[in-house]
């Protein structure tokens, strides 16, 4: 089986959630042997693992020019020079009015989210095009809505299913406040789509209503976690006596809470003066918290560490005796789980998608600060409690692996290219098992 | 002939509030008043009072053969009274009518038979005294919260001079051995074991009403050809359920009460009696001893203590209150709201809320939303609650100093109660020789007087019953009397109590406040 897969992120140049997801699905599909990913990229770093097919969509032509192989042979990361020239058998229009193509009639790419978004959606969504005329494929799946234009072009030329995935919507981002263009990308995508899977059944019900898609084709695609490394597991933590840390990590942004978290930490520290509630993440609304924090006299219980990235992120899990998700809205939430990995007791809101498979974290309201205070006084109060989750939330965790979820979009794909549409509730009663 | 011992539990969850760790130290009263009034109100009108009422019919109908037994927590009772006074008189009706016993159980339906041994024994006998004063009767056979057992239980219970005591027919523990026998405790032979026929009995009380279940629907003459299919020689059938399972658990239309109705006259049909558990075992002679080492109980399909204490959350909230310096000052303490919390926070839901196991019937949680949730809310209680039994005696008092105290305060009321028989006894003598004329009325004080005080003394020593306890208390006896008693003088009885009170409970007062 082959896949046509578009992705914006890949570790490991990683930005967000996005790049572990597509890790974790691509890996998952590697696993089961018969399936061959073909993954586009717009920038790739020539680091990604060889376990798949990487193209790098700054180096495929969109207007012809003549070049010479010995010439531009070691110049590919990604694809081969072989590759190019078969592409450039597939052009299917005059692209020569184009902006910014190199000397190869190739659209250079920024990579990441620069300024000109929209321009690299619409170019990315030119370049699947040749794509989808020059590769052999039975399937298309497109990772957010960056990358749906591309896919519905995709679909279009070869007429071959697309699968579209939904990490998140941009009711989550803006809190029902949506940007117009944005939402038409996702709307028009997701009305193309043949299937869309969402990362959780919150994501699902907001893709039904607000986007009006039929619950026959919209399916809760779970994410999961990877096994911890040997590098990571042999981190030591480093915890004062007497003294418990809870932590926030995350964009300090509206959608994940952090005032909540503020709220309930400050009705925390009205008791016990021996906890420290920790920030960690950088955001627009980090200032404000600081300030808030100073107003409340708690500047001295509360740290702002900024960003954290790879090995830092969990060397606070580790150094943390409560993780606190407390997102307003949280399509699926990747964060508890590797707190969960770590042997941090988690508390995640009722508005996160992860809620739904996990049972050993305490699941509160975002805006029930009095809950969430009583269960992070809880668990920093006995140790029972703290000793449980830590233990059976970790067992828990092992269980969701992305071999799984492979296994899960397996089964969807099978729908699609056996008999060309999906069904929510037989793709459920056929998974029940996995 | 085969026999069928039936045997009821009413109890019901007393609901915590929602108790947020900020209100620790400020806010003591535990209890969510609405649901408890909701649940028991409920209760009674869709299962106990119909179920009750159908009972006194057939009791009424069958000439007296249908016999039950029902053993009703002292939590639950004081909800009861407060709540759904009308089924005191439903229960007393049927305790008149001299075919149900009513036996005895821990007054909180809590784990205190694993926990401590002393507050264990302390709180049946408060139990068994409640049940006389309401329902005029001494229980014989004992039953534990949720038939917890195991032979130290066994061997406890015996001690207090029970003679029989209920226990769930877990194959893990009978293995090949049949429930339709009596048995023995194995550590006191004087104790004897009513096993629980768990299959029957949840034929009933779990899969009537279970359209899915093979042997839907369920109707007397089956059930009963069930029992009389019994092999020779098994002749007790323990049939043991909750009182809601009639009517609640298995609703009122699903006919469950028409099938109650239907059992004695088709049971006489088929040689099968009914009997109350003291004339099971006045009949029928334990057959061999049987050892149980680890906790049974009837929760879920494992049958042992582990949805209880089966996880690390449990266990603490367990260890935790019955710590032993807490239960010494608890039951040393005389303040009858720690009294009153104390038994309400030992029963065994708050527990059983707090499980995790997947039973395959999803867990009822009352108002929690999760085990960590009830485990939250039950630690903050029980916080508050612990620090105002600590609030009550200075840290720096040792446990075993306090007891030793105590002990010295019990040991002289009981020398009190020594002397105030003595005192009695001489004046009454002192009477005799002043005024031989008088002699008549003599006698007749002498017993009487004697009696009187013993029952005065354990009031002061432990009152823990609240105020509402005491109308009825003090209406029954008053009512009682002068029925037994028509002989009897009215001014003597009346006026030696009366004299009496105040002299036992002053010094016992004073030695309190010391």
């Amino acid at each position: 089986m082959k896949v046509l897969m578009f992705g914006w992120e890949f570790p490991p140049k990683i930005y967000g959630g996005l790049a572990v997801a597509s890790y974790g699905i691509t890996k998952g599909l590697s696993l089961q042997g018969d399936v061959e990913t073909t993954f586009c990229m717009p920038k790739p770093t020539g680091q990604e693992e060889g376990f798949l097919k990487i193209i790098n969509m700054s180096q495929v032509p969109v207007v012809w020019r003549d070049v010479w192989y010995d010439n531009i042979k070691d110049r590919f990361i990604g694809h081969t020079a072989e590759d190019y020239y078969r592409f450039r058998d597939h052009l299917y229009a005059d692209f020569n009015y184009l902006q910014g193509l190199d000397d190869m009639g190739c659209i250079g790419f920024a990579g990441g989210y620069p300024g000109n978004l929209h321009e690299e959606i619409n170019n990315f969504s030119i370049i699947a095009g040749v794509l989808a005329r020059s590769e052999d494929f039975n399937i298309i799946h497109a990772h957010d809505w960056l990358t749906y234009p591309a896919g519905v072009h995709a679909k279009m030329v070869s007429g071959k299913p697309l699968c579209i995935h939904v990490h998140a919507t941009d009711f989550d981002r803006s809190r029902g406040k949506v940007n117009p263009t944005v939402y038409s990308i996702e709307k028009n995508g997701m009305d193309h789509a043949d299937c869309i899977m969402c990362v959780s059944e919150l994501t699902r019900q907001t893709v039904i209503n607000q986007y009006h898609q039929d619950p026959r084709k919209c399916v809760a695609m779970h994410n999961a976690v990877y096994p911890l490394s040997e590098e990571i597991r042999s981190i030591v933590p480093n915890k004062k006596k007497g003294e418990k840390v809870v932590t926030y990590l995350g964009r300090i942004t509206m959608q994940k809470g952090p005032e909540y978290f503020l709220e309930a930490a400050k009705r925390v520290l009205e008791r016990s003066r021996n906890i420290r509630f920790c920030f960690a993440g950088s955001g627009d609304m980090m200032s404000a918290m600081i300030e808030l924090a100073a107003s409340y006299g708690i500047a001295d219980r509360c740290h702002f560490p900024g960003f954290q990235r790879g090995k830092q992120v969990y060397e606070c899990y580790k150094n943390s005796d409560v993780f606190v998700m407390p997102s307003v809205s949280e399509p699926f939430g990747i964060a508890p789980l590797e707190a969960m990995q770590c042997g941090c007791p988690s508390i995640i809101s009722k508005q996160s998608g992860c809620g739904e498979i996990l049972k050993n974290v305490i699941k509160v309201d975002y805006w029930d600060i009095n809950a969430m205070a009583d269960a992070i006084y809880s668990i920093c109060q006995y140790d029972a409690l703290h000793d449980y989750l830590a233990e059976e939330g970790m067992k828990e965790v092992d269980q969701i692996t992305w071999e799984k979820v492979g296994l899960r979009i397996r089964e969807c794909y099978n729908q699609l290219i056996g008999r060309g549409w999906f069904d929510n509730q037989e793709y459920l009663n056929a998974v029940r098992n996995i | 002939m085969k026999t069928i011992c039936l045997y009821f539990e009413i109890h019901q969850p007393i609901h915590l509030k929602r108790y947020r760790f900020f209100d620790i130290g400020t806010d003591h009263y535990y209890y969510d008043d609405y649901e408890n009034e909701r649940i028991i109100s409920e209760l009674f009108e869709r299962s106990y009072r119909p179920a009750l009422q159908t009972m006194l019919d057939m009791i009424a109908e069958n000439d007296k053969a249908f016999k039950v037994a029902f053993s009703i927590s002292g939590v639950s009772l004081e909800l009861i009274e407060q709540y759904a006074p009308e089924m005191l008189d439903l229960l007393g009706r049927l305790a008149a009518s001299g075919c149900v016993e009513f036996l005895a159980e821990p007054y909180s339906h809590g784990l205190s038979s694993l926990g401590n041994t002393e507050n264990f024994i302390a709180e049946t006998k408060r139990q068994a005294k409640k049940i006389k004063q309401l329902f005029g009767q001494n229980p014989k056979v004992f039953r534990n919260s949720s038939l917890i057992y195991n032979d130290e239980i066994g061997a406890t219970v015996a001690d207090m001079g029970f003679k029989g005591v209920m226990v769930e027919g877990a194959k893990h523990i009978l293995g090949w051995k049949s429930p339709h026998y009596i048995y023995s405790c194995a550590e006191d032979s004087r104790l004897s074991l009513i096993l629980r026929d768990y299959k029957l009995s949840d034929d009933i009380g779990l899969r009537f009403n279970d359209a899915s279940w093979s042997e839907y629907p369920l109707m007397a003459d089956k059930w009963l050809g069930w029992v009389a299919g019994l092999p020779e020689g098994e002749n007790v059938v323990g049939i043991m359920m909750e009182l809601a399972a009639l009517g609640y658990y298995q609703p009122l239309s699903s006919h469950i009460l028409d099938f109650l109705r239907a059992l004695p006259k088709l049971a006489k049909d088929m040689g099968i009696q009914f009997a109350t558990p003291s004339e099971v075992l006045a009949k029928n002679k334990p057959v061999s001893p049987l050892e149980v080492i680890y906790p049974v109980s009837w929760n879920d399909e494992e049958r042992d203590t582990s949805s209880m204490l089966g996880n690390g959350m449990q266990r603490e909230a367990f260890n935790k209150l019955y710590d032993e310096n807490i239960v010494g000052r608890i039951l040393a303490s005389r303040d009858r709201r720690i009294q009153q919390d104390w038994d309400r926070l030992q029963a065994t839901e708050n527990f059983r809320f707090m499980t995790t196991k997947n039973n395959g019937m999803g867990n009822y949680r009352g108002i929690y939303d999760s085990e960590y949730d009830a485990f939250t809310n039950y630690m903050n209680i029980l916080g508050d609650f612990l620090k105002r039994v600590k609030d009550m005696f200075p840290d720096s008092v040792e446990s075993d100093e306090l007891n030793s105290l105590y002990t010295q305060i019990a040991n002289m009321g009981e020398e009190l109660n020594v002397k105030d028989n003595e005192i009695s006894r001489l004046r009454a003598r002192l009477k005799k020789l002043g005024s031989p004329e008088e002699e008549a009325p003599a006698p007749k004080e002498e017993p009487k007087a004697e009696p009187k005080p013993k029952k005065a003394e354990p009031k002061p020593k432990e009152t823990k019953p609240a105020a509402k306890k005491e109308e009825p208390k003090k209406a029954k006896p008053v009512a009682k009397k002068p029925a037994a008693k028509k002989a009897a003088p009215k001014a003597a009885p009346k006026a030696k109590p009366v004299a009496k009170k105040p002299v036992a409970k002053k010094p016992v007062a004073k030695k309190a406040k010391k």
